[in-house]
């Protein structure tokens, strides 16, 4: 088993490596970052752009593969290299990485449970009015783009706060930073700036997933096991709980990779949306800044992230059925 | 049903005993166009204490649904009807709480697919332990384990100490059917209901089944109700048969009555469609022409009058109710059974067997014909891989281990064994064509090995296939006609000579030509059979290869498939070789038989000799397995039971591969037993065309 | 990676033709296949009305704008920023842009693009699927190792730092939006062929001598086709999301092209002052992949009667 999830592991770095580089190089061709200085009122003569862009890793007059090579000579050493404004890429991340991380925990774990839970109920209760209903709205939820969910929440915020009278939802950036009072009420104060994002992205990863769940369910509802339980005795509900729903996680498992990269997309948009300063904002406003460093900095993340998420289903997988195991 | 036949079930002293009464059950399942699909009509028995009632039907005759009626394990939208009673409780109508208490506990049930009954990610332990926490509060966990380890010794689980912490994937269907068997007496029940408990196994394991079942009568006292569609099965377990056709009984009886003086045409029909051991090679069998009837759209009067040579016209007006006929207890539903009673009329006064030419070729002594297909010291092993990503080699399984066969023209060769044992990996060999590992395959006195690419595909016209499955066999989105043209599209022939031959093919099956644009699933399993024979016989082949063609039939349907493949032999000179795991079809169709175990053939001969002085042991434990239809001859036979599963291909023992599971190594002294450990047996002459793969070969009578 | 894919399969995606015992045989003897597949689909509530607002959005999108005096190139300079009225049905931008005009013009080439990326996604995940599947070895590692390797790649990072050089061609965008999402489709593909493969009517072609590529062509493709019809709607709607999420960010449609993208993108500020400039072009996109999905949602469970039809 240990062996098994080595090899899994070396297969999957070599697959990040090769991710990464294709993504520098595809940014160090196609980006420019020259064009950051070039703006610039008065502009800088030629020379001295060339020469901050050489002290940066970032002139496109140097052939690529030049660059590459100093680029990963300093990733081997743990330096993801310079922005473009001169800045470590590693202080940047470092600062995104903890501000990504709490709404993707939290999104992720939130929107697996309710996802399981809604898809389980639905199965058992198919075509009954709760299982209409769930199916319904995970379909209208599926049909809206994650930026527009959270933009559409922001005004049903707004709306209510102005009925309302005061500000119940906050969700602009973080924290309030002009907010009065103690820790606690700054820490309740984060929490507030966190419910509509996390809500935004729990919507969308359990519609997502309910379907796969319910539709997982469902294959195991008729199963000869199940009859097999109730033949002993089990009630309905026991049988199903304890039979059915515990194998029916087996397959809901096995897409957690690919509904965990759809939730960093969706994170992307959520941080953009509600100012959040995160990795998914790095993603779109490096390639808007020319920053080829920062990109392939998100690239990496990025990669990593799947690799985890991977390495994670493998290991839930094999916990959870006893037939990879062996 | 009337009353009057239901008290005459359960009159006298029966009634104080009966511990299941089942009146009137009707089971309806609604249905689109509103043709409600009526699954179960009518349907009465009683069970006394520790009787052993048999309900047999091919499939759509109502006899599962039947048995997860009593179980209340009906899916929501059965209209079920009627009454059922345990002892005196009725069952019907009782929510799935006072269900769930009895279910379990007073009636237990053993399914069908061993393979899919137990939940893949409970310990077979925690799975019979739950049967019996579920029934017993008091029971603590610990006591619920030590019972489970009493309960798999007593149902014959090998080290129940240690494999009750296995996982179901770890167990062999046996084993499982065995933990299945386990979990349903765990609680001492009145009634145990067990669904085709071994169809899904191999005949040695069916027989260490039913011998379970045995023990678990006499531990428990249960009555048991046996479902099955093979009269073989239950000629020796069954007190009482109940044959039921379309949703009705239509016959039930004490077994003996039901085997030597059935009544209604039906019993009959299934009676004589039976392969038989005990049966003379080379004679066809008697088929029930047609299909049974659609569920949903019966037709008034008797639904067996289609397929029934004695029916008159007032068969089809009423449908005849079950009245009593010769002795007491004994209920048939047809209006002819007087005049079948009465004329004591045997199943081939009914359904006349047809008459089958033997092939011109067959009038040639064997040794003058030609070699049509031959096989060398023919190996395939394979690699045992480990790893998902990085596979590596752990092991090699020699699925096939050096074979000789060889078959001459018009000469039907059976290849017997059980799953697992490498025949369907000798059949494919040969059917790809190419270079094998080791040895050699010759087609037509060919050598494979020496063949371009445009020869192979020329000696594949000489070579078809004909597969198990009918309807996995058939592109489902290709009408028939297509089906059929294919071989001769890829073969290149002209599109008007394969019209014609499309016809010519579906006459020489007994299909209709009409029907060439008509789709794989709007046939019947027999019908789609018979397409994929033709599509074989389009190239004229010399050779057929048939894995397991009949197996996935039902019985009735069964015999005329058979029937058709000894007239094709006879009239287009053709040579079979013929793969199966049941010896009692190859009895009927076979001249030579080649017994195979673990990737080697341990005895091969012709027929008549391997069946009636089988030398092997093996052989010898195959044939005892198999169950003859004939319940006084069941009841003296001496089943020769083998130990445990067959072993991996990929863990052969030294010196002779049966000896693991050898009664006869058993019974030898030291020096003898060093003797199978250490040398691998070759085949020793046994007679005439007869060899076997046995150190201590000898002949033993067992059918 | 342990395909996440096969697991993405809804429910026992068994090649079908495959009569459940019972009632199918029954069925099919009296109608076609075809037929069958039409009766269960309009059988549907859901995927009917999903059917009967794809047709009617896609005629609002290309019919519609006759019926407007405003064309998405015009400006009204005595309207800035009005709401929805008789003269603007969708109201007026900052520049005087009647906003039903721009987003049926939008719509359309959301469709287009949505439409255009699911043929050559699912064509493409066909041929690498089947292919791999039914080769098997060499052919196998190779094209599913680039699979992983595309899984990997953030498909929306790559196509966002290409954008540059795609300006004003959105063909190219088309045929980037397809190479990233075909994979996991191709996956089931793979894992469909290679049972599929083992089925005993692709041995008997085998056994006859038909080449190969044929037994794809013929029999292989054939038998997934539902499979492929169904995957195909998905990614119409999974390409029109992306599309507008690409767009939104200034990564995708590029001016002077409009898509809903792009117009979502110029009503995002306005969308608590103005809010018709976001929430009409918002709606439109929101029904038509709703649309795409509760069809294709029935188109599955009429082509594929296992999948959630447990008893």
């Amino acid at each position: 088993m240990t062996k098994f999830l080595l090899r899994r592991l070396v297969n999957y770095v070599i697959l990040v490596f090769i991710a990464t580089s294709l993504a520098y190089i595809l940014a160090a061709v196609s980006l420019n970052p020259k064009s950051n200085y070039e703006n610039r009122n008065p502009k800088p003569p030629e020379a001295v752009i060339s020469a901050k862009l050489d002290s940066l890793n970032l002139n496109p007059d140097t052939p690529v593969l030049n660059r590459y090579g100093h680029w990963l000579d300093d990733l081997v050493h743990g330096n993801l290299g310079s922005e473009v404004q001169g800045g470590s890429v590693n202080a940047d991340v470092g600062r995104r990485l903890w501000v990504s991380g709490q709404l993707l925990l939290v999104g992720t774990i939130l929107g697996g449970i309710l996802g399981v839970v809604i898809g389980a109920w639905s199965a058992v209760r198919q075509y009954k009015l709760i299982d209409h209903f769930f199916t319904l709205s995970s379909f209208v939820i599926l049909s809206v783009p994650t930026f527009v969910l959270a933009i559409l929440l922001q005004i049903l915020a707004t709306k209510i706060n102005g009925w309302a009278g005061h500000t119940i939802f906050e969700f602009s950036g973080q924290y309030n930073p002009k907010i009065p009072g103690d820790s606690w009420a700054h820490f309740f104060n984060r929490l507030n700036h966190l419910i509509l994002p996390t809500v935004t992205l729990v919507l969308a990863g359990a519609a997502f997933l309910s379907r796969y769940q319910r539709n997982a369910m469902l294959d195991v509802l008729a199963s000869d096991y199940v009859r097999t339980a109730r033949a002993k005795g089990l009630r309905r509900r026991t049988a199903l709980v304890k039979h059915a729903l515990r194998t029916a996680l087996i397959p809901a498992a096995t897409i957690f990779t690919y509904s965990f990269a759809l939730i960093f997309v969706g994170a992307t948009f959520t941080e953009i949306i509600f100012g959040w300063h995160g990795m998914g904002e790095l993603l779109v406003t490096s390639i808007q800044g020319n920053d080829t460093n920062s990109v392939a900095a998100v690239t990496l993340f990025v990669a990593v992230l799947v690799l985890f998420a991977s390495f994670l289903q493998d290991f839930v997988v094999a916990l959870l059925d006893p037939r990879v195991r062996s | 049903m009337t009353t009057e036949t239901t008290e005459f079930i359960s009159t006298g002293k029966i009634d104080t005993d009966s511990v299941l009464t089942v009146e009137d059950l009707s089971v309806t399942f609604p249905g689109g166009d509103g043709n409600d699909v009526r699954a179960v009509r009518g349907l009465n028995f009683s069970l006394r204490r520790g009787e052993v009632l048999a309900i047999v039907g091919e499939s759509g005759s109502g006899k599962s649904v039947t048995s997860l009626a009593i179980m209340g394990l009906l899916p929501t939208n059965a209209r079920v009807g009627g009454s059922i009673r345990l002892r005196d409780r009725e069952l019907l109508g009782l929510d799935d709480r006072h269900l769930s208490d009895i279910r379990g506990k007073q009636l237990s049930m053993i399914f069908q697919e061993p393979l899919s009954a137990l939940t893949p990610v409970y310990t077979i332990g925690q799975q019979v332990s739950e049967a019996l926490l579920i029934h017993n509060d008091k029971m603590t966990k610990r006591q619920a384990r030590d019972r489970s380890v009493e309960l798999l010794d007593l149902v014959g689980i090998p080290n129940p100490r240690d494999r009750i912490n296995a996982f179901p994937h770890e167990f062999s269907g046996g084993m499982r059917q065995r933990v299945m068997i386990a979990m349903a007496i765990a609680n001492d029940p009145d009634v145990i209901i067990a669904d085709e408990p071994t169809t899904a196994l191999d005949v040695t394991i069916q027989a260490q089944i039913l011998d379970v079942l045995q023990t678990a009568r006499r531990e428990t006292g249960a009555a048991i109700v046996m479902i099955t569609h093979d009269l073989g099965v239950v000629a020796g377990l069954a007190d009482r048969v109940m044959v039921m056709y379309a949703g009705r009984p239509v016959e039930i009886g004490t077994t003996d009555d039901i085997y030597y003086h059935p009544r209604m045409p039906y019993t009959l029909g299934l009676l004589g469609s039976i392969p038989r051991i005990d049966a003379q090679g080379g004679s066809s069998l008697t088929p029930i022409e047609g299909n049974p009837p659609s569920l949903a759209t019966l037709p008034p009067g008797c639904p067996f009058v289609p397929r029934c040579p004695l029916a008159i016209d007032d068969c089809k007006t009423i449908e005849p109710p079950l009245e009593p006929i010769g002795r007491s207890g004994h209920l048939a539903a047809c209006i002819r059974k007087t005049k079948i009673e009465q004329e004591n009329l045997q199943v081939n006064d009914v359904f006349p067997a047809p008459e089958i030419a033997a092939a011109a070729v067959a009038r040639i002594p064997r040794d003058e014909r030609k070699a049509v297909l031959e096989l060398d010291g023919l190996k395939r092993h394979y690699p045992l891989l480990k790893g998902a990503v990085l596979k590596r080699q752990v092991g090699t399984v020699k699925a096939v281990d050096g074979i000789d066969l060889e078959i001459r023209e018009g000469e039907t060769l059976g290849l017997v064994g059980e799953s697992g044992c490498g025949k369907t990996t000798t059949l494919l060999q040969i059917l790809e064509l190419n270079k094998p590992q080791e040895g050699a395959v010759r087609i037509n006195g060919r050598d494979t090995r020496e063949l371009t690419g445009g020869e192979r595909r020329g000696i594949r016209r000489d070579l078809q296939v004909v597969f198990q499955d009918p309807l996995a066999a058939l592109d489902p989105r290709l009408p028939v006609g297509d089906v059929l043209a294919e071989p001769m599209r890829t073969h290149g022939m002209n599109r008007k000579e394969i019209e014609r031959r499309t016809n010519e093919l579906l006459r020489l099956v007994g299909l209709d030509p009409a029907m060439s644009s008509r789709f794989p699933a709007e046939f019947s399993g027999g019908q789609r059979q018979r397409i994929g024979i033709a599509r074989a016989l389009a190239l004229t082949p010399k050779v057929l290869v048939l894995d397991e063609p009949v197996s996935a039939l039902d019985v009735s349907i069964r015999a005329g498939v058979i029937n058709l493949l000894l007239q094709l032999r006879a009239e287009l000179s053709l040579s079979y070789l013929f793969v199966a795991h049941d010896l009692s079809v190859v009895r009927v169709i076979a001249d030579r038989v080649a017994v195979m175990y673990l990737g080697r053939i341990v005895e091969i001969g012709d027929v008549d000799s391997v069946y009636e002085r089988p030398s092997h042991p093996y052989t010898q434990a195959l044939l005892s397995a198999i169950p003859v239809p004939d319940p006084v001859k069941e009841r003296q036979r001496r089943r020769l039971l083998l130990k445990g599963d067959l072993p991996s291909p990929a863990n052969v023992p030294s010196g002779c591969r049966f000896r693991g599971r050898c009664f006869k190594y058993e019974a030898l002294d030291a020096q003898d037993k060093a003797r199978c450990e250490n040398e691998d047996p070759p085949l020793y002459e046994q007679g005439a065309d007869h060899k076997a793969a046995c150190h201590f070969a000898e002949a033993v009578m067992v059918v | 990676m342990t395909s996440p894919t096969e697991a993405l399969l809804p429910s026992g995606h068994a090649p079908e033709g495959e009569a459940k015992p019972g009632a199918a045989i029954d069925d099919t003897a009296v109608t076609g296949r075809g037929r069958l597949v039409l009766k269960r689909f309009a059988q549907q509530k859901r995927g009917l009305f999903g059917l009967l607002l794809v047709v009617l959005l896609i005629l609002l999108a290309f019919v519609g704008p006759h019926f407007s005096k405003w064309s998405y190139t015009d400006h009204d300079f005595e309207n800035f920023l009005t709401a929805p009225s008789k003269l603007h049905w969708f109201g007026t931008d900052q520049t005087g842009l009647d906003l039903f005009a721009a987003t049926m013009r939008g719509a359309q080439k959301s469709i287009l693009i949505g439409l255009l990326v699911a043929v050559f996604a699912t064509g493409l995940a066909a041929i690498v699927g089947s292919a791999a599947g039914y080769f098997g070895g060499w052919t196998d590692r190779i094209l599913m190792w680039i699979v992983d390797l595309l899984l990997v790649v953030p498909s929306f990072l790559i196509i966002a730092i290409m954008s540059g050089s795609f300006a004003g061609n959105w063909i190219l965008f088309v045929a980037l939006l397809a190479a990233f999402i075909w994979q996991i489709t191709a996956r089931i593909v793979r894992g469909q062929t290679l049972a599929l493969k083992e089925r005993e009517y692709v041995m008997a072609a085998r056994y006859m001598g038909v080449p190969q590529w044929k037994i794809i062509l013929n029999h292989i493709l054939p038998n997934l086709s539902s499979l492929l019809i169904i995957d195909a709607t998905i990614n119409v709607s999974t390409a029109i999301i992306l599309e507008a999420s690409l767009s939104f960010f200034g990564f995708g449609v590029q001016p002077p092209d409009i898509s809903l993208g792009t117009l979502l993108n110029d009503g995002q500020n306005a969308a608590f002052t103005y809010p018709w400039l976001f929430l009409f072009p918002a709606v439109f996109l929101i029904l038509l992949v709703l649309a795409v999905n509760l069809v294709g949602d029935a188109l599955r469970d009429a082509l594929d009667p296992s999948a959630g039809k447990a008893q």
